[in-house]
């Protein structure tokens, strides 16, 4: 097992994680501490009230999680067939997805394409065998987290202003997408380096949705909020995807998960890992620069998923 | 005693009753002598007790009708005991299936299909030649998933008791859900009305990452472990060709409004080729010749981390379609113009489809569904294309309906043996073209 060592006064900087025994790697941004204002008068009810919010520093991932890093947690054989070295008997012992039976890229494409269609279950189990990989602790961004980083230190609609004529520049929706998802990274990205945080896919985040979860916080500037999850829908998804309009994509837009993502699984329970109709929906990591105790890491991963009916 | 009566019978006598009462229908009023089940209720049973078992269930209890779930069967009780949980808490007194109608074995299936007006069978697809032979023989009508059979003796079991229930005026609808979805139905009604003309080729796909595995336990005796590791075993499963493949090989089928006349391809055990895997292979790639001389080329496969496409696409003299499970159906004309296409958002479940109108047929005393045939030719059609694959050689559609070589154990208990077993090294043998003979 590997052991990593995270001195909180580390200075803070971009890196990258290289999956050891693999050719793969993907790319974290550091996003510092500080406050800023959550929410907008321009959306839905649920964008309000704006309040302050105060977050510690983490590092998010550059992209949006990709299908070549995803597809050796969700095939054990092509893991251990595409691995430099033995895969370790704990990352082997990793739960896996069941194999979906349908082609959840969809027909839009794999490589540099964003992973697409898994539960939140599915994206923290991810979050787990890349721990088991590397021995660093990632997961998935609290909503607060998320709108931070997608603003970046911007108080309009969209990271790069209010102008929704210029989304063609940092995003994939409704207009140019062609109604698919395209390879990662071809966009320009917001003032902290973070790629297609509007558009492409939406991303997961931990939060259940509450649309009054604002109103609830009170009038003090509230420190790394979270509305922790403790049923199966809705949960919050953020950024709006590249089948969404410039409305989905703004900063403060919040969507809720819903069961109507799995209505055409024919099983019952259905799918704890699959949504056979959310092609729009993806995961990107969260590394938060105080590492939480191995219990806490462990209560994170380990927490059963909810039988779907 | 009325118990035993079918529907159709309660209802005549509900209503000469009623004359008899005046024409009313008193509510609270005691029949004498007259069994409580004597009402308008539909009774189903359900055979196979799985994970899409129940969802077939849930299906059929999320009609608007007046449906009641009285009898379950499955070969084994923990699948079972899953099942009436998960049923019952969410449908309440809509399942009425107390222990004394809960049956576990081999034998379960005769006891349940007895008790119902209507059956869903949802076992391995080994089982459904003789499960829908029984339930067509007492009476009842059906809703079966796919596929209908693993072989030719299957099938022409299916075809026979096929013709039974159309002369007994029994409904069957076979869970090739697209059959039931709106893109399909609408697009390829395009297509027979000549949209893109006569339709000369065409291919159609199942590639995908592959399906779940049961490891051999310890004391599990062979019968177990092929029973619960169904997939890999063609006496239960067909293959993934026929497994999972029929349906795009249905809308090959459904777009000709024809069969094949002859079928060859190749196919093989190329990575998953392990002890956990049984004896069926991981690719197949057929083509399927129908008697006008258009070619529909087929493909599935389980492999992991390659490209995969679940979808199908055909070529007309006037112009080109693509059709897939995600509600597209799109025609062209040849210069790439958009002819037609199918709005993919807001469509309804094609599974809750399927039993929406069956059972609306089934409480209108209407008789409207003939499935099985056309999904037994579909099922054949797959198979065909496993006999091609697994021996190399070209087959003829109708030579091959009259193999007599069934994959079906000579006796069915939990200590009898499956025909395929295990080598000393636990693996399973596995057909070798040029060297398998399949019609024999």
């Amino acid at each position: 097992m590997l052991i990593t060592f995270q001195s909180q006064a580390q200075e803070q900087a971009a890196y990258q994680q290289k999956i050891d025994g693999t050719k793969l790697s993907f790319d974290m941004q550091a996003i510092p501490a500080g406050s800023f204002l959550m929410g907008s008068k321009k959306g839905n009810a649920d964008e309000l009230p704006i309040h302050k919010v105060k977050l510690d520093a983490f590092w998010m991932s550059k992209f949006e999680v990709i299908w070549d890093v995803y597809e050796p947690f969700l095939y054990r054989d092509y893991e251990k067939s595409n691995s430099l070295t033995p895969v370790p008997p704990q990352v082997d012992a990793v739960t896996r997805p069941t194999k979906p039976y349908l082609d959840m890229t969809f027909g839009m494409g794999k490589q540099g394409q964003p992973a697409i269609g898994m539960t939140q279950y599915n994206a923290i189990q991810f979050c787990k065998w890349i721990y088991m990989r590397t021995g660093v602790f990632y997961r998935l961004p609290t909503e607060a987290e998320w709108e931070y980083a997608s603003r970046a230190g911007s108080a309009d609609e969209y990271h790069f202003g209010n102008d929704a004529s210029k989304l063609n520049e940092y995003a994939w929706f409704v207009s140019n997408s062609e109604k698919k998802t395209h390879p990662v990274g071809l966009k320009k990205p917001n003032a902290w380096g973070l790629y297609d945080m509007l558009g492409n896919v939406a991303e997961w985040t931990y939060d259940e949705y509450k649309p009054d979860f604002y109103a609830s916080l009170g009038k003090a500037e509230v420190k790394n909020p979270i509305a922790v999850p403790d049923k199966l829908y809705p949960l919050v998804v953020r950024g709006g995807a590249y089948d969404d309009d410039a409305k989905l994509l703004r900063s403060a837009a919040r969507k809720a998960s819903d069961p109507s993502w799995k209505q055409i699984d024919p099983q019952i329970p259905k799918s704890n890992w699959w949504f056979p109709e959310a092609p729009f929906v993806g995961i990107r990591l969260v590394r938060p620069l105080i590492t939480p105790t191995k219990a806490e890491i462990e209560a994170y991963y380990n927490k059963a998923p909810i039988a779907d009916y | 005693m009325t118990n035993n009566k079918t529907l159709n019978e309660r209802r005549e006598f509900l209503k000469a009753s009623a004359l008899v009462a005046g024409g009313v229908l008193m509510s609270g009023y005691s029949w004498a002598g007259v069994n409580s089940s004597v009402d308008d209720t539909i009774k189903i049973a359900l055979i196979g007790c799985g994970d899409r078992g129940t969802g077939a269930a849930f299906q059929a209890l999320n009609t608007k009708f007046n449906l009641k779930l009285v009898a379950m069967a499955d070969a084994f009780q923990d699948r079972l005991d899953n099942s009436y949980k998960a049923l019952s808490t969410k449908f309440g007194a809509k399942v009425d299936v107390p222990k004394e109608r809960q049956f576990v074995g081999f034998d379960a299936y005769q006891k349940a299909i007895a008790l119902a007006d209507v059956v869903l069978l949802v076992t391995p697809p080994g089982f459904r030649p003789m499960h829908f032979e029984e339930a067509v023989k007492q009476g009842k009508h059906v809703f079966m998933e796919k596929p209908v059979a693993v072989d030719a003796p299957g099938i022409r079991k299916v075809l026979a008791a096929a013709e039974l229930a159309k002369q007994k005026k029994l409904n069957v609808v076979v869970g090739l859900q697209r059959r039931y979805q709106t893109n399909y139905r609408e697009t390829i009604k395009r297509i027979q009305d000549g949209a893109i003309g006569d339709i000369f080729g065409g291919q159609v796909y199942w590639n995908s990452g592959g399906v779940w595995v049961k490891p051999r336990t310890a004391g599990q005796t062979e019968m177990n472990y092929q029973m619960r590791n169904w997939y890999y075993f063609n006496w239960l499963c067909g293959d993934h060709i026929v497994e999972q493949h029929v349906h795009n090989i249905d809308i090959a089928n459904w777009v000709k409004n024809a069969t094949p006349v002859s079928i060859q391809g190749t196919g093989s055990r190329a990575w998953r080729t392990g002890k956990d895997y049984g004896e069926i292979y991981d690719n197949h790639a057929v083509e399927l010749t129908y008697a006008d001389g258009s070619v529909i080329h087929s493909q599935c496969r389980h492999f992991e981390g390659t490209t995969n496409r679940v979808d199908e696409s055909f070529q007309g003299t006037k112009g080109k379609v693509y059709l897939s499970a995600n509600n597209s159906g799109i025609l062209w004309d040849h210069k790439g113009k958009e002819i037609f296409s199918h709005n993919t958002k807001g469509n309804a479940n094609p599974y809750q489809t399927e039993h929406d109108e069956l059972f609306a047929a089934i409480a209108g005393n209407e008789y409207k569904f003939w499935d099985a045939e056309r999904a037994a030719n579909s099922c054949f059609t797959a198979i065909a294309g496993r006999y091609a694959t697994y021996s190399g050689e070209i087959i003829k559609w109708d030579e091959a309906l009259k193999a007599e070589n069934s994959l079906f154990p000579d006796k069915l208990a939990w200590d009898a043996m499956p025909k395929v077993l295990p080598d000393a090294n636990g693996l399973y043998p596995v057909a070798m073209p040029g060297k398998t003979k399949v019609l024999s």
